[in-house]
């Protein structure tokens, strides 16, 4: 559904993607985990085209997608729920979430509202909070309000970034049982993560982006998670672990060596 | 009693300068090129019903449309800066085009006189008003039939599903984006819209003081064209129109008997106002006081 060949992206002088590949099955859970700094959120903003690449393409639904504007890459059927959530805090959630509809602006009100309630039949503490301002909601309420709105937009790939960030663990497993139910009714999930532990329940494949390059593709239980873990927390340590890492997982698909 | 329809024609044309800042404000972006839009609106629509002999009504519209085109060319450099910058950027905007009417000279002999834009000198003999014969109060009805239609037509939209997009842009430019907004088309929108208001305000004003110089279009009416919105809170358009007649009315001129300290206290009581009322003077707190008033329970 998205494939995306050799990105390389960088903040000024700074690389942050150095030729990143991989691609996101129609109807699956993808998650891409990774240390900080790894380039994870850099990649999520590229594809959502707020970043421009330097190399590579980019193609949704055999479609070449790269350096399209936000907007384009929105109306193609990608919706992003960005990281730390960024709703808008001064505007209540009923207003939020008709921001998130303005692909349809000046289009069937009728439809707008139908999709409101949809939206809010998913989340029904969403709709008891309608003229709350979004900035006084929890932590757990705005990341719901972000997919909401999200959502509001009717994305065929819906791109989360970091979702699990800051949450209190038992909102964390809330906002995964969202993930499933969404993927449930048919929506294709690209998800960024670093609570590698959650990622690997959901996931259906994944991938390990390490110093801007992906390190390791293939289906949970592939790699153990405590390796996952160890290399999504903390990055890969140079030589010693990467011979281990090949000898002790033949069967997980190595990409590149550290 | 003409005392007070000029006073009554001051507000009414402030506050449009005012609504102008207002919809550029709420994209978040901080402008102080209303300004030169505003002498645009002046300029132009004077020299339609001088120099071509129209009528006011067509005069403004074109004077208006031609400030917004101006204005959505200025928004289209404007997307690439923010904050302080834009500041800056629109204030260098501001000036250049008050320097354009400076420089400005185009006159042309009419019954004997000779009218048009002079440079330095300005532009007098604005006279559609006392030649056709309105009085101050007729004046005055027309400025606040345009200003009723304009703050209408604003209140709508931020009702609407249309003020969510321009909130949403000013609230968080990155979110915005991801949700597919398109920016450009809204930021540059909200300056040509800014851009139309201010031009309406500026054909009126032209009309009414009946001479129009480079130097009423400076900063310091930049700056009051933008200092309203925020005083009086962007929460809805009449938060726009409070602050106008709090800083018109009662700071201008209801302070008058106190002379020359008088400016100091101006100054003083805009801090105040601002310490007290931080969201502007119309925010929630006050809406639900306006609203208890009203209803019984």
């Amino acid at each position: 559904m998205l494939e995306i060949d050799g990105i390389a992206a960088s903040y000024g002088n700074i690389q942050a993607l150095r030729g990143v590949t991989l691609s996101v099955e129609e109807g699956g859970i993808t998650c891409l985990l990774g240390p900080n700094g790894a380039g994870k959120t850099t990649l999520m903003m590229t594809i959502a085209g707020i970043l421009k690449p330097r190399r590579g393409t980019i193609s949704f639904l055999d479609r070449n997608i790269t350096g399209m504007r936000p907007s384009g890459v929105v109306r193609r059927g990608i919706a992003l729920v960005p990281e730390n959530r960024l709703v808008f805090p001064h505007m209540n959630v009923h207003e939020n979430l008709i921001a998130g509809a303005y692909l349809r602006l000046g289009k069937s009100k009728a439809q707008v509202r139908q999709d409101v309630d949809h939206v809010f039949a998913r989340f029904p503490r969403l709709q008891e909070r309608t003229k709350q301002l979004a900035g006084t909601l929890s932590g757990g309420e705005q990341q719901m309000l972000a997919v909401a709105r999200a959502l509001m937009a009717r994305p065929r790939l819906l791109m989360m970034d970091e979702p699990s960030l800051g949450l209190a663990p038992l909102v964390v497993e809330e906002i995964f049982r969202i993930i499933r139910d969404l993927h449930a009714d048919g929506t294709t999930i690209f998800l960024v993560e670093q609570n590698a532990h959650m990622a690997l329940q959901v996931a259906h494949h994944f991938y390990l982006l390490e110093q801007g390059q992906v390190s390791f593709s293939g289906k949970p239980g592939q790699l153990s998670e405590h390796e996952v873990i160890q290399r999504a927390y903390l990055g890969k340590q140079q030589g010693r672990d990467q011979s281990a890492t090949d000898r002790d997982q033949p069967d997980g698909t190595m990409l590149r060596s550290g | 009693m003409d005392f007070f329809f000029g006073l009554l024609q001051i507000i009414g044309v402030h506050t449009i300068l005012g609504l102008s800042a207002y919809v550029v404000l709420q994209t978040g972006q901080v402008t102080l090129a209303q300004a030169g839009f505003f002498s645009i609106g002046a300029y132009v629509s004077a020299m339609l019903t001088v120099l071509a002999g129209w009528h006011i009504v067509p005069a403004l519209l074109v004077a208006a449309t031609a400030a917004g085109i101006v204005a959505g060319i200025v928004g289209f450099p404007a997307l690439r800066i923010k904050g302080l910058m834009l500041v800056v950027a629109t204030i260098a905007f501001g000036e250049f085009i008050r320097l354009f009417w400076f420089n400005f000279d185009y006159q042309i002999e009419k019954k004997g006189i000779v009218v048009g834009p002079q440079g330095g000198e300005g532009f007098k003999q604005i006279r559609f008003f006392p030649e056709n014969g309105w009085s101050t109060l007729d004046v005055a009805i027309f400025i606040w039939v345009i200003v009723a239609l304009i703050m209408l037509a604003l209140w709508w939209t931020d009702r609407s599903r249309a003020g969510a997009v321009l909130r949403a842009v000013g609230e968080d430019e990155l979110a915005a984006q991801s949700v597919g907004i398109n920016l450009t088309a809204v930021k540059v929108g909200a300056f040509a819209a800014g851009g139309f208001i201010a031009g309406i305000g500026g054909a009126i004003y032209a009309h009414y003081t009946t001479h129009i110089e480079h130097l009423n279009f400076g900063v310091m009416l930049a700056t009051f064209a933008i200092a309203y919105p925020i005083l009086g809170g962007l929460r809805n358009v009449f938060g726009t129109l409070v602050a106008v007649i709090f800083i018109q009315g009662f700071l201008v001129e209801g302070l008058r008997f106190m002379g020359d300290w008088r400016n100091l206290l101006f100054g003083a009581l805009i801090v105040l106002a601002m310490n007290v009322q931080p969201r502007g003077l119309i925010d929630e707190r006050s809406v639900r006081l306006v609203r208890g008033l009203f209803t019984r329970n």
